[in-house]
């Protein structure tokens, strides 16, 4: 081929099909590493993503995270256009204009159009992704109303949060939250108590009030929507509503310390009867409870000790629940194994 | 305008051509005394490097651990201490300094100056860093740090962390800060005052704009963390309460545990640019080398640059998602965080142009900076989605997020430091290196790194948190962490590789001469060691890519002469 044809100028290139068999072989070549590592990357891709949702979070049990769970998939979506177009371009970039004999690298050093083409393009995907987040914010934040059937507790909730509303129709349960090294207390606003395990009716929704009592935690429930940090100091608020009863696994998120892999949380949505018969009896066996106590310290009091003496081991352990609740644990919620 | 470099040279081009490597023995004295920008460049790089090793056996005993589900190999105590040295270790003690190191060396090259506008300064800054790397391993003899690298309350208060390992932790980052504030001031006098005659603002290689941009990120960002660690220090041991919440029935209030994470990430945000930043500066000097073509919006590269930075130190509140603070600071701080997107993007792009319609020589350099674009992509877009505070909310502090963190600073800053070594080794060394063993040692690196690292991200998406010990085999988390645990040993044979590659090329390796790669920018004027002034005659510098000009130059008086064309003639 005269060499005169082969000029930096692109566009006067010979077509490609009108160079047989050699160039095709040649691009074969060229191509080989290339179509490897795409293959190889497809396969580290696929592999995850056939058993089912590798690259989704956990279904949502609670409608925030149903929402959370649209929003991330649209954000994926166009995450996966963005890199395909980046790596194609990358790929065959370097497949193209690989160096051969006689190849002369085209002296340009920029174009301002096309510069701001592609920012533009940019920002119009950042704004995007900002308006969808506006959109669906407040189906995620802002607690959702309680459905029919579910406790009636209307007015139970005060709403000193700047940053919750109350939840359409005021229904709602209210349960305060506590993390502690390396277990979750909650207590529920008839005074029953519990550790790790927590009981809450279904189509009711729940409202959480995070508080730490040694180092920060982090509340997070997969399906149950976002996690939130419980911090000494402050009280943090989050929210969900469970339409189908089971148990929700989940696990304190945030590095507490040692046992910080095994801070588990578990949440058991049961059928509102059950719900009211569950904390009843727990309200019941802590009264119990903290009776025996008073009446030993009565006891030690009388033998000589001091009222105010610091608590005994046994008393402790009377208060601490876990040894005393829960009485009655509704059915599936036996929580023996994690998920 | 007609191209002026091919691949294949039509005539004979006069250069200087080296047939042996200078070698001087330098005693220990010359080396702990010495204040040459160069050698201290080479201290840097022996000392991270060594770092590097020691992070990723840290990083190996993770994965050895987490390989199995409810695996008894480590303890929660030595895990959390592992990880905790294995970050701290990875961020301060190798990608920050590490870039220190190539741009000690390069820098004064680069810009034409004959040292650092502070030589003594700058041996400072190095010895800064090795001491505050012994105090944190010092810790290894009684109780190492084990708050990971945040070291944050109340975790790391005395009430919790009563060992030493926590103060290990504050004085050593205390000294290392002093090194990287120490270094930054250095970088920017010198780049601002020492650059050769004509290279103005807009000649700066992109190195250059990107040291200077990260150096004045180091300056302003660096104190915050100093700071915070100093209160968290005065908390620790003399009674103050800056982050001690109240006392319950104390009635008290005091301190706040938020205020630390506010201080803490205004600095740790942006010393993600600190780290990023420096690797894509030399992904912008390695493309157009191979390429054989020039950078593609030098103009755009280099403001992006700028851009990144600003707006880097806008975003530290989306490492706050999950606190309690309100929506609309939220707001903020994801508009700000999506917005460096553009930038970002815009470096990506315009890479990806610089390749288009080059003549691209597939160098190990080359691999690894395309590698970055590659890899790189993955961290920012799930960078973008972490940037959705809703979705933040269901992604933190998992796996997906311990992935979004490696595809930034594996896949992008590592890849960039590996193309850096590349590229530069001859320069340093005067030696090149195995171009076989650098090909295989990319591969193995990419292929280890997305089989590690990938898989994280849908462990994250089925529920793993981070900084956990153990897991039980019916999370359903085995398979992923696996796979992970495996692609950790590959990722870890190709570092091997290059290592192997270094040292054997240390001694056996073809010699380079002055410019192997007929590079652009002027440390390749210079003989491969350069010499201690590093330049006889420090040429006047015409456009972004002066040995271009020089080798015209060159060439054309070869023309007219004859043949014989001395470097003299071209130095005015
Ligand atoms: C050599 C390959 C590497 C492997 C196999 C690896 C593996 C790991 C593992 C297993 C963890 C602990 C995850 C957890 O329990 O939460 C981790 C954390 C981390 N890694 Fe790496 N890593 C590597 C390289 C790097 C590099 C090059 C950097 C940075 C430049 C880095 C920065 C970090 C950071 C900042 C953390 C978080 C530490 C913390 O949670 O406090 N890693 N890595
Ligand atoms: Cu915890």
């Amino acid at each position: 081929m005269p060499s005169a044809l082969r000029r930096p100028d692109r566009t006067q290139r010979p077509s490609r099909c009108a160079r047989p068999r050699l160039l095709r072989s040649a691009l074969a070549a060229r191509l080989a590493a290339p179509v490897a590592l795409g293959v190889l990357v497809a396969c580290a891709v696929l592999v995850p993503v056939a058993s089912a949702r590798a690259l989704l979070p956990q279904p949502g049990a609670s409608p925030n995270q149903s929402h959370t769970d649209s929003l991330y998939t649209v954000a994926l979506i166009m995450g996966f256009v963005v890199f395909l177009a980046v790596e194609i371009g990358l790929i065959v970039a370097l497949a193209r204009f690989r160096a051969r004999k006689d190849q002369v690298a085209a002296q340009i050093r920029g174009n301002t159009r096309l510069e701001t083409a592609w920012t533009a393009g940019a920002v119009v995907l950042v704004t995007v992704l900002t308006v969808l987040v506006f959109i669906q914010l407040s189906v995620i934040k802002n607690p959702a109303r309680s459905g029919p059937a579910g406790l009636a507790l209307a007015g139970d909730a005060e709403f000193a949060a700047l940053n919750q509303p109350a939840p359409p129709g005021g229904n709602a349960l209210r349960i305060h939250v506590n993390g502690q090294q390396f277990v979750w207390r909650y207590d529920y606003p008839n005074g029953a108590s519990s550790f790790e395990t927590m009981y809450v009716p279904v189509n009711t929704t729940v409202l959480l009030d995070l508080e730490a009592s040694d180092v920060a935690h982090q509340w997070w429930i997969p399906k149950l929507g976002g996690a939130i940090d419980a911090i000494p100091g402050y009280t943090n608020h989050t929210w969900f509503k469970i339409s189908k009863p089971g148990v929700y696994y989940g696990q304190c998120a945030l590095l507490c310390g040692q046992g910080h892999a095994n801070m588990v949380a578990h949440v058991c949505a049961v059928p509102v009867d059950q719900y009211q018969t569950w904390v009843d009896t727990q309200k019941a066996a802590i009264t119990q409870a903290n009776k025996d106590v008073s009446d030993e310290r009565a006891l030690q009091t009388r033998q000589g000790g001091s009222a105010a003496a610091p608590p005994t081991a046994h008393e402790l352990q009377l208060q601490l629940a876990e040894p005393v609740g829960p009485s009655y644990i509704p059915p599936g919620c036996n929580v023996t194994t994690a998920p | 305008m007609a191209a002026t470099d091919t691949t294949v040279v039509l005539k004979p081009r006069p250069q200087v051509v080296a047939h042996s490597v200078p070698r001087k023995r330098l005693s220990w004295i010359e080396w702990v005394t010495g204040t040459d920008h160069k050698r201290i460049g080479i201290l840097y790089l022996y000392l991270t490097f060594a770092f590097f090793v020691i992070g990723g056996v840290e990083a190996l005993l993770l994965r050895v651990q987490l390989g199995a589900p409810d695996n008894t190999f480590l303890t929660p105590q030595r895990y959390n201490e592992l990880f905790t040295l294995h970050g701290t270790t990875m961020i301060f003690l190798f990608i920050i300094p590490v870039f220190a190191g190539f741009a000690n060396y390069v820098i004064p090259l680069m810009i034409g100056a004959r040292d650092m506008a502070f030589p003594r300064v700058n041996a400072w800054s190095f010895w800064m860093l090795l001491f505050g790397g012994l105090v944190l391993y010092g810790s290894l003899f009684f109780n190492p740090p084990e708050a990971s690298w945040w070291n944050f309350p109340p975790l790391s208060s005395v009430q919790y962390s009563h060992s030493g390992g926590s103060d290990a932790f504050i004085v050593a980052i205390h000294l290392i800060g002093l090194s990287s504030i120490l270094g930054g001031i250095n970088f920017i006098a010198t780049i601002h005052n020492m650059r050769a005659p004509g290279m103005g603002w807009s000649r700066l290689p992109l190195f250059g704009w990107a040291m200077l941009v990260t150096s004045y990120l180091v300056v302003v960002a660096s104190p915050a963390l100093t700071a915070a660690l100093l209160m968290l220090l005065t908390d620790r041991h003399y009674g103050t309460h800056f982050f001690i919440p109240s006392v319950p029935g104390s009635g008290i209030r005091e301190g706040s545990a938020l205020l630390y994470q506010h201080l803490f990430w205004f600095y740790s945000h942006p010393a993600v640019y600190i780290m990023v930043l420096p690797a894509f500066g030399i992904v912008s000097e390695v493309l157009p080398v191979f390429a054989r073509k020039p950078i593609f919006g030098y103009k755009a590269i280099a403001a992006s640059t700028v851009a990144i930075a600003f707006l880097g130190m806008l975003v530290w509140g989306h490492h706050l998602f999950t606190w309690p603070i309100s929506t609309i600071v939220f707001a903020f701080f994801m508009i700000s965080s999506m917005l460096i997107a553009v930038p970002t993007g815009i470096k990506l792009i315009n890479w990806i142009a610089t390749l288009w319609q080059g003549a691209v020589e597939f160098r190990v350099a080359l691999m690894f900076a395309c590698g970055l674009i590659g890899t790189f992509v993955i961290g920012g877009i799930s960078g973008v989605m972490l940037a959705m505070f809703p979705v933040d909310w269901v992604l933190n502090d998992t796996y997906f997020l311990v992935a979004h963190i490696h595809y930034v600073l594996f896949g992008g800053s590592v890849f960039g430091v590996f193309a850096g070594l590349y590229y530069w080794f001859p320069k340093m060394s005067g030696r090149m290196l195995s171009e076989r063993l650098g090909k295989a040692s990319f591969w193995t690196i990419l292929i280890g790194f997305n089989v590690t690292f990938l898989v994280q991200h849908s462990l994250g998406l089925s529920g793993m948190p981070r900084r956990v010990y153990e897991y039980p085999a019916s999370a359903g988390w085995t398979g992923y962490n696996l796979v992970s645990t495996i692609g950790s040993f590959i990722l870890s044979a190709g570092i091997g590789l290059t290592l192997i590659n270094v040292v054997r090329s240390l001694r056996h390796g073809r010699v380079a001469g002055p410019d192997p790669w007929k590079g652009n920018t002027l440390e390749w004027f210079t003989p491969s060691p350069p010499p201690a002034n590093n330049f006889d005659a420090i040429p006047r510098v015409r456009s972004v890519e002066p040995m271009q000009d020089l080798r015209r130059a060159i060439q054309r008086d070869s023309e007219r002469v004859g043949g014989e064309a001395a470097r003299e003639t071209v130095s005015a």
